[in-house]
């Protein structure tokens, strides 16, 4: 052991005498007793979902499965965007043919300096939070490594309806397992990047994707 | 402590009297203060988790040390590696060191209170290596070589004009404009640059999960992203305190700190990463466990609750003498109610400037109703206020035991204890009142208690006391 970590436990020890020895963990009660399950379904749950996530300057669309590929089409043309990162998994016959996708695979890795003059992302997600309006990535199909939502200016996501939870609860607990059994990095993404550094308002657009739009597929 | 602060009550008026400073400030404080309320205003469980937050961090403070073995061993077994340093110097060489082991001079950090508390900017400096913020508001105090002035926007005693005219001189951008979107672009393009070349990222930690080894960071630019996904290593300083039992916390802490913090539902991105994931972000990871004086705090009963802060700031932004006086005047990285008693006990009381703290309140109380995770700053602030007497008491010099404020209480208490004296002490003040008392109110009273009677009026002594009226009232 080394001497500093050993010193440190013995610091906590002696400033923790009056903590009877035999006190478990447990034996701090904690009450669960706040919300941890919603009551939203269905067409409420996807309306408060398309309702919060817009509130942070994020262009929410709902759609119908047939009509993805025609979408994802008209916003990247919104914004331009034709040289896309495509994320391994992602469907391909989902995208449009005038895309130019780069695939981004773990045998050959689009480079930092690449990925940097990408138009943009198309990427799906783990989850949503209607609660939050909060997109969570979990690294796994279609959606690639942390970089890929990060780097280029604009990020499209795709959202199924059924993917979206209501409260921060479910969020957590639904990706769970991808941390506790394959220690898989989670990120939580609600609204384009943003500041609030000068004089305390909200300014959308810093590091990350100063663009973000989102798809909400039903069907 | 050698060098000795200034303390709070020295450096205030100075501030006080900068017009400019106050007004950025209570312009701040009371937007986001509004914002908080309304955020917070829309969840009908907010005291439920308030309380669990609260028992939470009691149940880590009270097994820290299995807490701290628990994470360490999760660390390692996701492939990172983990460091204990039981000070400043001890965390700044560890970190230097690995830095060196990369052979760059130059590293990209995340927004750290805890890196700024450690002074590691100067210490990788000494080693010739530039650390560079690339958090808006700490690049803005360091291209100003200035210092924070608030938990969560260091840079809010700044407004966009000045703003404006730091990043035309240091960012060499002559047409810039102070309009917020054109300053966020500046620093977005000096900035991308270098995220993309960044061999070595350091960040600090808003949670650290003791059964699973994830790190989190919570922020709002993408800066936080780009530090910890970008370069292949990852040096992460983290205070003891800020483990969270298990995975499961988060729903209590996330849902807990955006809402406190920035006013929002939830803030624009969250990561969490758990030791080294191949192909994905650092393949080499480092966590820095920091002591530094916590476990001082967690010695002292009353104050070991202090401990439980998730560093949301919504302390600072409702506090009547903060939104006066500003970050600076604490002369500490932690200012505000929360730095008026983290910082006497992070340093110890015998330091001046850290024991003029605990006396920057009006004991209002707002501290304590917004704490998402209910520290009862008041009563910590009072319980240390009874450190400092008796810190006084037995180290004070014969200056401090003569000081009129101390021998004035020395002998209300000896009044007070016994009856006969009491209304002795009573008498002998009707008599002495005599010549202050005008229109039936004692409006200026002399020498030292002038202070006292500058800003309100005393009652004089009745003519007949309640001790009296009651003696007489069968006669």
């Amino acid at each position: 052991m080394s001497k500093a970590k050993d010193e440190i436990l013995h610091r906590i020890q002696s400033a923790l005498k009056e903590v009877p020895a035999d006190e478990k963990r447990e034996d701090v009660a904690v009450n669960r007793e706040y919300i941890q399950k919603g009551n939203l379904s269905g067409e409420e749950l996807v309306t408060l979902f398309v309702e919060r996530s817009g509130e942070y300057q994020a262009t929410v669309k709902r759609i119908k499965k047939e009509e993805l590929k025609d979408e994802i089409s008209k916003a990247c043309d919104r914004h331009k965007a034709i040289k896309m990162v495509i994320p391994a998994g992602f469907k391909t016959d989902w995208l449009p043919d005038l895309l130019e996708p780069q695939f981004d695979d773990s045998g050959a890795p689009l480079s930092h300096d690449e990925l940097d003059q990408l138009d943009g992302v198309i990427s799906t997600c783990a989850l949503a939070v209607a609660q939050t309006g909060t997109i969570i990535l979990d690294a796994g199909a279609g959606q690639g490594r942390r970089v890929l939502s990060l780097l280029p200016d604009y990020h499209l996501c795709i959202v199924r309806e059924d993917q979206i939870v209501e409260t921060v609860p479910e969020g957590f607990a639904g990706v769970s397992d991808q941390v506790k059994k394959e220690g898989r990095p989670i990120t939580f993404i609600s609204g384009p990047s943003a500041t609030s550094d000068i004089e305390l308002n909200r300014v959308e657009g810093v590091h990350g994707p100063r663009k973000l739009d989102i798809l909400v597929v039903g069907g | 402590m050698s060098r000795q602060t200034p303390t709070f009550q020295e450096t205030a008026d100075a501030y006080l009297n900068n017009t400019q400073l106050r007004e950025n400030l209570g312009h701040a404080t009371h937007t986001i203060r509004d914002k908080r309320a309304d955020i917070v205003g829309e969840m009908p469980d907010w005291e439920h988790l308030r309380e669990a937050g609260n028992k939470l961090k009691k149940r880590v403070m009270r097994h820290l040390d299995s807490y701290l073995l628990q994470l360490e061993a999760s660390v390692q077994e996701a492939g990172g590696h983990v460091h204990w340093a039981r000070d400043a110097e001890e965390a700044n060489d560890i970190i230097t060191g690995l830095v060196k082991q990369q052979q760059v001079d130059e590293v990209v950090k995340v927004k750290s209170i805890t890196t700024d508390e450690i002074k590691l900017n100067e210490a990788l400096k000494k080693e010739g290596i530039q650390a560079l913020e690339t958090d808006l508001a700490e690049l803005i105090v360091q291209l100003a070589e200035d210092e924070p002035s608030h938990i969560l926007v260091p840079a809010i005693h700044k407004n966009r004009k000045e703003i404006r005219d730091l990043f035309r001189e240091k960012l060499n951008n002559k047409e810039l404009t102070d309009r917020p979107e054109d300053l966020a672009e500046a620093a977005r393009l000096y900035l991308r640059k270098k995220f993309l070349s960044a061999k070595v990222g350091i960040s600090g930690a808003n949670f650290g999960v003791a059964d699973t080894g994830t790190i989190a960071v919570v922020e709002s630019e993408g800066n936080g992203r780009m530090c910890t996904t970008l370069p292949e290593t990852l040096i992460t300083v983290m205070g003891i305190e800020k483990l969270i039992p298990t995975w499961q916390d988060f729903e209590v802490f996330m849902q807990l700190l955006p809402r406190s913090s920035t006013a929002e539902r939830m803030n624009p991105y969250n990561s969490f990463w758990t030791g080294v994931t191949p192909g994905d972000g650092p393949q080499e990871f480092h966590l820095v466990l920091l002591d530094n004086g916590r476990t001082n705090v967690l010695a002292d009963e009353v104050g070991r609750q202090t401990l439980n802060c998730i560093r949301c700031s919504a302390c600072l932004n409702v506090c009547p003498v903060y939104e006066r006086t500003g970050g600076h005047a604490y002369h500490s990285v932690y200012p505000g109610p929360i730095g008026a008693i983290l910082t006497p006990q992070l340093k110890g009381i015998e330091d001046d400037g850290a024991a003029s703290l605990p006396y920057a309140s009006s004991l209002c109380g707002a501290c304590y109703e917004v704490c998402p995770v209910k520290i009862d700053i008041p009563k910590v602030l009072v319980h240390l206020r009874g450190k400092i007497v008796d810190e006084k008491k037995r180290n004070g010099s014969l200056k401090a035991k003569l000081d009129p404020e101390h021998v004035g209480l020395k002998l209300m208490a000896q009044a007070f204890k016994n009856s006969k004296r009491y209304e002795r002490a009573q008498k002998l003040a009707q008599t002495g009142q005599n010549i202050f008392v005008k229109d039936g109110k004692i409006s200026s009273l002399p020498g030292y208690l002038s202070g006292w009677s500058a800003m309100r009026d005393l009652k004089p002594i009745p003519k007949e006391t309640f001790r009296e009226w009651w003696r007489n009232r069968n006669e």
